[in-house]
């Protein structure tokens, strides 16, 4: 069937099997592979996306789902070649190391700083809680997060 | 003037940043390409004509097969193949030889022995095409009886796992000892007090994020096969491919592109890679298999299923006078551990830890069970784990019959920093150490005294707090390669380096990054080495076509190897720059001094050649009789391994009305000698004590009686996530390995390896008071409960 | 791992969900938040002709407050409710119970209605309503019903709804008088199901006695279990430790639990006698905070 969406910007119209899974449209149709996959129950985040800007699991999701909606992925985050703060965080906190979650984890802290500005360590580990790092212990992680949303807040000072 | 000094000294600092050498916490340069979604991950390679593989499993954990139906499986459109036991047997690939010398089966052709075993792989045109498809295989199974401990397995009269197996009779593998068991029982007999534990290192699984998987791609006109695999050790599995697969090893390249952790899970060579392989040679198109989770925690290596059970024998003073330990290994229904070939329970003789033990007996045996194969070493050195685990579990035993402060009864037996280096009675001879130092930043961090006295308060109202204490000591970086070898290939391990004429360097290493960055550190040691910046130094890693042969990256063995083989490489390189700078200056190479990348004749120092240089000369005015170039090879085989140590303080506070444990702190204090990237070395840590504390509380692979796998997917097997993980604390001593070049001793596993007991101490602590001396891991509320409601207690 | 294949639609009107349901039976399955029956669907533990996507259909979210109810939309999300914060003082319980199911991004995608129909024996929502006394109202091409949160949930995954029928809506009865709740979970790590957990909602009178009590156990049985005689021991009482530990025991007695990887019976059922005790604490404090 057929089934328009937008994806990082650009419209998009494919044609799938309605059982074809987000993840798999993303990674095989339209061969983005910045979207992981790291379980089959739902449970890790490895595949997390933004839907009209709100992290959900892309492994959890019907292709025809996506009908008439917004779509994120790791792909979209740099602008113009700018990286996205939550990109820079990551970077400069050590927020990474195998970068399989990476993608993922993103997505969430970007979602997370534009809904709450300023997160508490709490709020951050409660909002990244979907989402699995094997390699981090999450310690860098929440710093990455503080470190973007300070950057983010900065950044808006400056401007106003 | 004091002005003066502090601008030089901002200066030096400027330039050591800006050159990126040891001791620099430089960000890594991998991470572009992850941050942008760009990292390129198995499953991200797509080649023109690519099949999709999925493999059929066993559902029963010991049956015969009495036959295969296909039928309704091929005649879905878009199914190319379904591959089985019998098709392989008549290309003698129905089995492959392990890493520890035994056999397994690649698809099951006489009984599956465990559930989840592979049976055949369905191949077609997409994945969801092969799942379809794999739903319709019909396998005829004649369920036998499963052995799902080893306790079962060896009882006389068992039936054998293993009948295919010539001589085989009974579900044993081997029997092993180390240590002196004369001098052990001679020490057992003058004993004051002996202090015993039994306790059960549970089965746990690596499963790194990103499964395990493979794209096979075999040239029908060349013979050519490339092999994009998720492999911590290519060059090793090449040499494994070639022999198991009979292909010639100058047409196999293994190339393990960037892998989403691994943790030893993708040491070993599996089923699937053996198939999609074959599969791709026989049909003449590439293959694609990729896990899923189940696939991953069902049948890929798996760790610990250790029954461990000692004693220590302790004199009049309270010293440690002897150890016994017996364990007993369940292996599954392969012996496919990953270690090294001479010891079949890995280096589980370190037991004797950080104590000064002078005699020390370990007997181990492994059996058989219907469960999935594997011992791998989950972020570990070959068993270190559980030996650690054993001797600080059974530590705090004896302070508490001692009726001691753990860290006294520590203290008091420790081996001494002048002791070093230390002939341990099991056979080790330790490089260095200063146990006690780093036991006193450990408890000058978290303020041990002052929580002392709240836990007693606390006990007073019966609250339950407890503070667990743990000072571990691992042996890594194996070689050296005449003791250490895997499937007889030697433990040393590569580094080629080339510096190119405008002095900008590629460096090519033999082992194998899944996370632990060593694209940024392993150019830090040429930086430091050379004075060539490390933003100049580009690493390359995972292609066997391309690097130096080497064994691979587990065992905390990349830097206490590959980054030793990265130093001496580079020293030959400065060696070789005086010869050209000396031709340059027109001087004697006796004369020539080098200081991070800059060359001058004595005495006058502020005439320099810099390495950029002598790189250029290196290609355009070489001296007359020396080779042009500026590049090498080194292969490193170790004098010794490492001893890298730490004492890790752990507080919790439990509900007593759901059992359930709180960590409160944990403070780890880590001593790996010289740190290169102390940012990179800091996340390893963090990364390590997280796993630690989901094995120590939640994460395990159980099976029923019927040897149904429990813990085969992310719902059952409980990965921490970063609202349980504590706030780590880190802290750290620096004491140099002696035989190192560059002083590192590694750091990947260190954590996991020490905290488990840290963690499950401090329950203990919390508990001990009420009788309540051992509870296995994983520490779940449920067992808190139960030991608590037999000890009376309740809310 | 990939669900086999099925015809998929998502009317914009729910007359035509009504109708397609109708027609297709048991072969055709309401997809709202799909966070269960997409993992079912992977599993193939489930395996519909045809899937009817609700998700287009108008007028099926949203929370708001109308002739003494608290009415919620069955598509509302997770999350809605989680930041549903004017619920607090009325309906404690649901907002504490919110943020504790599953994990913040099955909470964008999972609706109220998918996981009471979905009838997960451990699933939160349906201890909730138990707890609160809800009814649930359900359509088919032949008309509208209201079907009490009691005696709805059958066995596991087992409801009262027909295969023709849509939840549309949940209605919370909002009670005068003082009200306080809370919700308390025992799961091994953040996005796990319970093990066992606990639902309580009491409403005192102006003489400070217990009008109303409500107890919702969760995990412990076949399906979500109203703990009735725990409830009536409570109401009428003047809120006492004696009287709260003597409900929390009915309580306890109340569950049907099995054991488990999660713990032998007895402790489950113990958890849930302590959960309902320190729940009724939380729950009266609450209530009688809100007369100061
Ligand atoms: C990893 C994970 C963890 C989870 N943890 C928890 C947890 O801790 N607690 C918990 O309660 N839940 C948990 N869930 C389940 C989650 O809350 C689901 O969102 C919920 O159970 C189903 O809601 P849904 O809207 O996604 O329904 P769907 O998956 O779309 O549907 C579920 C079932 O209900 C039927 N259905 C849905 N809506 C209607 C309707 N309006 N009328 C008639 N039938 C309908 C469907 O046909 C289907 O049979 C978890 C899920 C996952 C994947
Ligand atoms: S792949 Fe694990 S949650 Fe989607
Ligand atoms: S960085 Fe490897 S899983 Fe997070």
């Amino acid at each position: 069937m057929k089934v328009t969406f937008e994806i990082n910007g650009a419209e998009k119209s494919v044609d799938v099997e309605p059982r074809t899974l987000v993840v798999d449209l993303i990674r095989t149709k339209l061969g983005m592979t910045g979207t992981h996959i790291g379980c089959d129950t739902s449970n890790c985040g490895a595949c997390t996306v933004l839907l009209d800007g709100r992290p959900v699991k892309s492994c959890t999701l019907l292709a025809p789902m996506l009908e008439g909606k917004t779509v994120t992925t790791v792909e979209g985050l740099a602008k113009g070649g700018k990286l996205d703060a939550i990109q820079e965080g990551f970077h400069a906190e050590h927020g990474l190391q195998c970068g399989f979650c990476t993608p993922g984890m993103m997505l969430v802290g970007k979602a997370l700083i534009e809904a709450n500005p300023h997160p508490t360590e709490d709020e951050i580990r409660w909002g990244i809680s979907g989402n699995i790092c094997r390699c981090t212990g999450y310690m860098n992680i929440v710093k990455a997060i503080q470190h973007a949303a300070a950057a983010k807040t900065a950044e808006t000072a400056g401007v106003a | 003037m004091a002005v003066d000094t502090t601008e030089a000294a901002a200066a030096t600092e400027a330039a050591r940043q800006a050159m990126g050498g040891i001791g620099v916490s430089l960000a890594r340069k991998e991470d572009a390409r992850f941050i942008h979604g760009q990292g390129h991950y198995v499953d991200d390679v797509v080649l023109p004509g690519m099949l999709h593989m999925v493999i059929v499993r066993s559902p029963h954990a010991h049956a015969r097969i009495k036959g295969i139906d296909s039928s309704a499986a091929m005649a879905i459109p878009g199914v190319i193949a379904v591959v089985t036991g019998e098709l392989l047997a008549q290309h003698k690939l129905a089995w492959m030889p392990t890493l520890s010398g035994d056999t397994q089966a690649v698809l099951a052709t006489d009984k599956v022995r465990f559930q989840g075993q592979e049976v055949a792989c369905v191949i077609a045109e997409t994945k969801y095409i092969a799942e379809d498809a794999a739903a319709l295989v019909s396998v005829d199974y004649e369920p036998l009886q499963a052995i799902t401990t080893p306790q079962q397995a060896i009882e006389p009269g068992a039936v054998v796992i293993r009948d295919e197996k010539e001589g085989q009779t009974d579900n044993k593998i081997y029997h092993w000892e180390a240590g002196d068991k004369d001098a052990t029982d001679a020490a057992f007999a003058r004993a004051a007090k002996v202090v015993s534990l039994e306790t059960f290192y549970p089965r746990c699984h690596p499963s790194p994020l990103e499964t395990c998987g493979c794209v096979a791609d075999l040239d029908p006109v060349t013979g050519n096969a490339t092999i994009y695999m998720t492999s911590q050790a290519p060059h090793a599995h090449r040499t494994l491919f070639a022999i198991v697969a009979g292909l010639p090893e100058e047409k196999i390249r293994i190339i393990s592109p960037d892998l989403g952790g691994g943790f030893g899970n993708k040491v070993p060579i599996y089923p699937g890679y053996v198939v999609a392989t074959a599969a791709s040679l026989l049909i003449g198109r590439p293959v694609k298999w990729i896990e899923d989770r189940t696939d991953n925690l069902i049948s890929t290596g798996f760790a610990r299923d250790y029954y461990m059970d000692g004693s220590v024998a302790i004199d009049e003073n309270g010293k440690f006078i002897g150890l016994r330990v017996n364990l007993l290994s369940d292996n599954g229904a392969f012996f496919a551990d990953a270690q090294p070939s001479k010891f079949k329970a890995g280096l589980f003789h370190i037991v004797t830890g950080s104590y000064d033990i002078p005699a020390a007996h370990i007997v181990a045996n492994g059996a058989y069970t219907n469960k999935a194969p594997g011992g791998v070493a989950y972020r570990c050195s070959f068993r270190v784990t559980e030996a650690s685990y054993f001797i600080e579990r059974l530590v705090e035993s004896a302070a508490v019959e001692l009726g001691q402060d753990p860290v006294t009864t520590r203290l008091n037996n420790f081996i001494q920093p002048e002791a070093f280096p230390y002939q341990s009675a099991s056979g080790f001879e330790y490089d260095s150490g200063d146990y006690p130092r780093a036991m006193k930043v450990a408890l000058d961090m978290l303020g041990y005294d002052e929580l002392r006295k709240e836990q007693a308060e606390k006990r007073a109202k019966g609250e339950l707090m407890g503070i667990g204490v743990a000072s571990f000591t691992e042996v890594v970086g194996a070689g050296k390669g005449k003791d250490y070898d895997i499937a007889g290939l030697r433990m040393f391990d590569s580094a080629e380096l080339r510096v190119h004429p405008t002095g900008k360097a590629i460096l090519k290493l033999g082992v194998k990054s899944q996370g632990q960055g060593h694209e940024t550190t392993f150019a830090q040691i040429v930086a430091e080495e050379l004075g060539i910046p490390a933003s100049d130094v580009e690493v390359r890693e995972g292609d066997t076509d391309n690097t130096p042969f080497g064994l691979g990256t587990y065992a905390s063995r990349s830097t206490p190897v590959g980054g030793a083989a990265t130093a001496v490489v580079a020293r030959k390189l400065r060696d070789k720059g005086k010869i050209i700078a000396a031709h340059l200056f027109e001087a004697d190479v006796a004369d020539i001094e080098f200081d991070h990348g800059k060359y001058n004749v004595k005495g006058s120092p502020d005439n320099v050649k810099t390495i950029q240089d002598i790189a250029f000369a290196a290609y355009t005015n070489i001296p007359d009789g020396i080779e042009a170039g500026l590049e090498g090879v080194t292969y490193y085989d170790p004098p010794n391994m490492t001893f890298p140590f730490g004492t890790y303080l752990v507080v919790v506070d439990i509900d007593k009305g759901t059992g359930q444990v709180k960590v409160r702190r944990m403070i780890a204090v880590d001593d790996c000698g010289v740190r290169i990237n102390p940012m990179i070395v800091e996340g390893q840590i963090h990364g390590g004590l997280t796993e630690g504390f989901g094995i120590a509380f939640m994460e395990l692979i159980t099976f029923d009686d019927e040897g149904n796998c429990i813990g085969s997917n992310f719902m059952d097997y409980l990965i921490p996530t970063a609202w349980e993980t504590p706030r780590f604390e880190l802290g750290e001593t620096v004491t140099p390995s002696p035989h190192h070049p560059i002083g590192a001793k590694g750091v990947g596993e260190s954590a996991t390896v020490g905290s488990p007991a840290a963690y499950v101490n401090a329950v203990i602590d919390a508990l001990s008071h009420l009788g309540i001396t051992n509870i296995d891991m994983p520490v779940t509320s449920d067992k808190v409960w139960a030991a608590l409601r037999s000890k009376g207690v309740t809310e | 791992m990939f669900p086999a294949a099925f015809d998929y639609t998502a009317p914009g009107a729910l007359d035509e969900v009504l109708s397609l349901l109708g027609q297709h039976g048991d072969d055709a399955k309401v997809l709202a938040g799909g966070q269960s029956l997409i993992p079912l669907l992977k599993l193939r533990f489930a395996a519909p002709v045809i899937l009817v996507d609700i998700g287009r259909v108008d007028g099926l979210e949203g929370i708001r407050r109308e002739n003494g109810h608290v009415r919620i939309g069955a598509r509302t999300r997770h999350r809605d409710v989680e930041s549903a914060s004017d619920l607090r003082g009325t309906l404690d319980v649901l907002l504490d119970a919110a943020p504790l199911i599953s994990d913040p991004l099955i909470r964008n995608m999972g609706t109220v209605g998918g996981s009471i129909c979905h009838a997960d024996p451990a699933g939160d929502w349906g201890a909730v309503m138990l707890a609160v006394g809800a009814e649930f109202v359900v359509k088919s091409a032949s008309g509208e019903r209201v079907v009490p949160a009691a005696g709805f949930f059958e066995g596991p995954f087992t409801t009262g709804l027909h295969a023709d029928e849509v939840m549309t809506e949940i209605r919370v009865p909002v009670e005068t008088g003082r009200s306080g709740g809370t919700y308390l979970k025992l799961e091994r790590k953040v996005g796990d199901f319970a093990s066992v957990a606990a639902a309580v909602h009491v409403v005192l009178g102006s003489d400070g006695r217990i009008a109303t009590a409500g107890i919702g156990l969760c995990a412990v049985g076949a399906h979500s279990i109203k703990a009735t005689a725990a409830e009536a021991a409570l109401v009428g009482q003047e809120p006492s430790d004696e009287v709260i530990a003597e409900a929390a025991r009915l309580a306890g007695e109340a569950a049907e639990p099995k054991a488990d990887i999660r713990g032998s019976a007895e402790y489950k059922r113990d958890v849930a006698r302590v959960f309902v005790q320190r729940g009724l604490h939380t729950a009266i404090d609450r209530a009688q905070g809100e007369a100061a």
